[in-house]
């Protein structure tokens, strides 16, 4: 075998196991999941995973891991902690990602710095508890993670309740914000696994054109961190838990979570009658 | 206290049936026994049960945290009804502790925990049935879920306890045996055949050490097999049902059923 045990021309994906010898360090480097055994350089898997070679990289991406943000992801996450200037929000990765309180938009949607005032009334935007929907902004040299919610699209999420997925499973989409038209339900798949399901509501294109205008004040964005949910009609309560479930289930098989695969599974679901539906 | 057991009959059979350097038969399963965590598996040795739990690597909650890597938790709890005798132990229990700290320090040099400052793994070890041979088991089943969570290490690490009999020595012992022989607990990573860990609690005879060391971690690359082969099936698993092609149809249910996140019962629309 030339270097790489098993990476010829086929299509197979390569698994390594923990401990498993995948390249000789003469003529690979190594990277992510892999590392290098002093004795017999050779390239040895630290996790159990698929091998992955690119030119002379080769690398293992696990099975199942945390999610390791990048930027531009967009996630959904819990706010776990209120601090100087920001909001500790946990996001599923290896440590908690911060907030900053410049990265926010404030109510109304008014355009300014943000004062001393606005420092002390944190606990109105976001409460220790409270679930969240942000983009990653940048990574820190540390490796730590700031988040943004500058967006009509970004911010408090309510209405709805939280399924917890494998990240790997969530796939990269166009847009992470789905609509079930026939269950009246949005979904936020979050990158990091965390998946929002929500009473459907209609987004409004003019507001987000006056932000993209920046018009700004005068906007009623007033419900933006409202913490108190809306009327949610008992059909609507009955699909988001459906939809849940659904989510789960697809996830307890691996199957990869997209727009296009939970909105087939819906509609199969959909498609038998409704009485033989949990509570129909 | 002595037994009046036959430990080793003439047939040079054990207690149990087995053979001098027979194993028990072992068992494993990995990930969708406990929901929430990012790992976990659950390892049957013999009667003995054990099944371990990963979270992590995370935010450290209460202190604790050092900047240049994780640092690593273990809890054991035993089950009150997995003994002959039912008794609840706290938290805080001698014995406990023992089993904890011996399994985090086999772990530390192991998981490669520079690569998550600042961050925390846990590990849960739950000793469902107890039948000799738990700190050995933990350790199986910890490796195991270790690897289930994703997190990188060096190699597995494998763990087997060896006792012995006037000169003749036993491999993996059960209850009876593992309270009246002199016995050797190693766990070795199998790749390098470096040890690990190799706890003595017991007095032995200095000049019989070195065999049964050397019986245990040659013992050890069989457990490794057993549990290279449960990973790898679950790995190529897992990785086909990513890339679709996994087909489900009812016989293979079980096996299709990765996570295992949802009961029968609340699968039924």
């Amino acid at each position: 075998m030339g270097g790489v045990a098993g990476l010829g021309s086929d299509r197979d994906l390569t698994i390594a196991c923990t401990g498993e010898s995948i390249a000789s360090s003469q003529t690979f480097m190594r990277g992510h999941g892999s590392y290098l055994d002093q004795e017999t350089s050779s390239i040895l898997s630290s996790v159990c995973g698929t091998v992955e070679r690119v030119n002379k990289l080769v690398s293992v991406r696990p099975v199942r891991t945390r999610y390791s943000p990048e930027v531009g992801d967009l996630v959904v996450g819990r706010v776990t902690e209120v601090g100087p200037r920001r909001w500790k929000v946990d996001i599923g990765s290896k440590s908690d990602a911060a907030l900053l309180l410049s990265s926010v938009n404030l109510p109304g949607g008014v355009q300014r710095r943000k004062l001393e005032s606005d420092e002390l009334q944190m606990r109105n935007f976001f409460q220790e508890g409270d679930l969240l929907v942000a983009e990653v902004q940048s990574i820190f040299h540390d490796g730590s993670v700031g988040l943004h919610t500058r967006s009509l699209r970004y911010g408090k999420l309510r209405n709805g309740s939280l399924v917890r997925l494998a990240p790997v499973l969530i796939q990269r989409l166009k847009s992470h914000f789905l609509t079930l038209p026939n269950a009246e339900v949005d979904i936020v798949l979050g990158l990091n696994g965390y998946v929002w399901v929500a009473k459907h509501i209609p987004f409004d294109v003019t507001k987000a054109e006056g932000e993209a205008s920046g018009k700004g004040i005068g906007m009623d964005i007033d419900g933006v961190y409202s913490d108190v949910n809306e009327e949610i009609p008992i059909h609507v309560r009955r699909s988001i838990s459906r939809v849940s479930h659904l989510l789960k289930l697809l996830a307890s098989y691996q199957l990869p979570i997209s727009d296009v695969i939970v909105q087939k599974a819906y509609d199969f679901l959909h498609s038998f009658s409704s009485e033989n539906l949990v509570g129909g | 206290m002595s037994s009046r057991l036959e430990l080793l009959n003439a047939g040079g059979f054990r207690v149990d049936g087995r053979k001098q350097h027979e194993l028990r038969s072992i068992s494993i399963k990995l990930g969708g026994s406990i929901e929430g965590c990012d790992g976990s598996a659950e390892v049957t040795q013999g009667l003995t049960v054990v099944s371990a739990s990963v979270f992590g690597p995370r935010e450290p909650r209460l202190g604790g945290q050092s900047h240049d890597r994780a640092t690593i938790n273990v809890e054991v709890s035993l089950s009150p009804w997995g003994s002959m005798e039912r008794k609840r132990r706290n938290k805080g229990d001698r014995r406990l502790l023992e089993i904890a700290s011996a399994i985090r320090s086999t772990f530390e040099p192991v998981v490669h925990t520079h690569l998550y400052p600042r961050s925390q793994i846990d590990i849960f070890v739950q000793v469902l049935q107890q039948d000799g041979g738990i700190l050995p088991a933990s350790i199986n089943a910890t490796t195991l879920a270790l690897m289930d969570a994703g997190i990188p290490m060096q190699d597995f690490v494998t763990s087997l306890s060896c006792g012995i009999h006037s000169t003749s020595p036993l491999l993996d012992l059960n209850n009876v045996e593992e309270s009246d022989l002199p016995n050797l607990t190693v766990a070795v990573l199998p790749r390098t055949a470096k040890v690990t860990l190799a706890s003595l609690e017991t007095r032995l005879h200095v000049e019989r050490f070195e065999e049964i060391f050397r019986l245990a971690i040659d013992a050890c690359q069989v457990l490794h097999q057993e549990m290279d082969l449960a990973t790898r099936a679950r790995t190529k698993l897992l990785v086909s049902a990513m890339g679709g092609k996994l087909s489900i149809d009812k016989d293979s249910d079980e096996e299709a059923r990765v996570g295992g996140l949802l009961d029968d019962d609340e699968m039924e629309y």
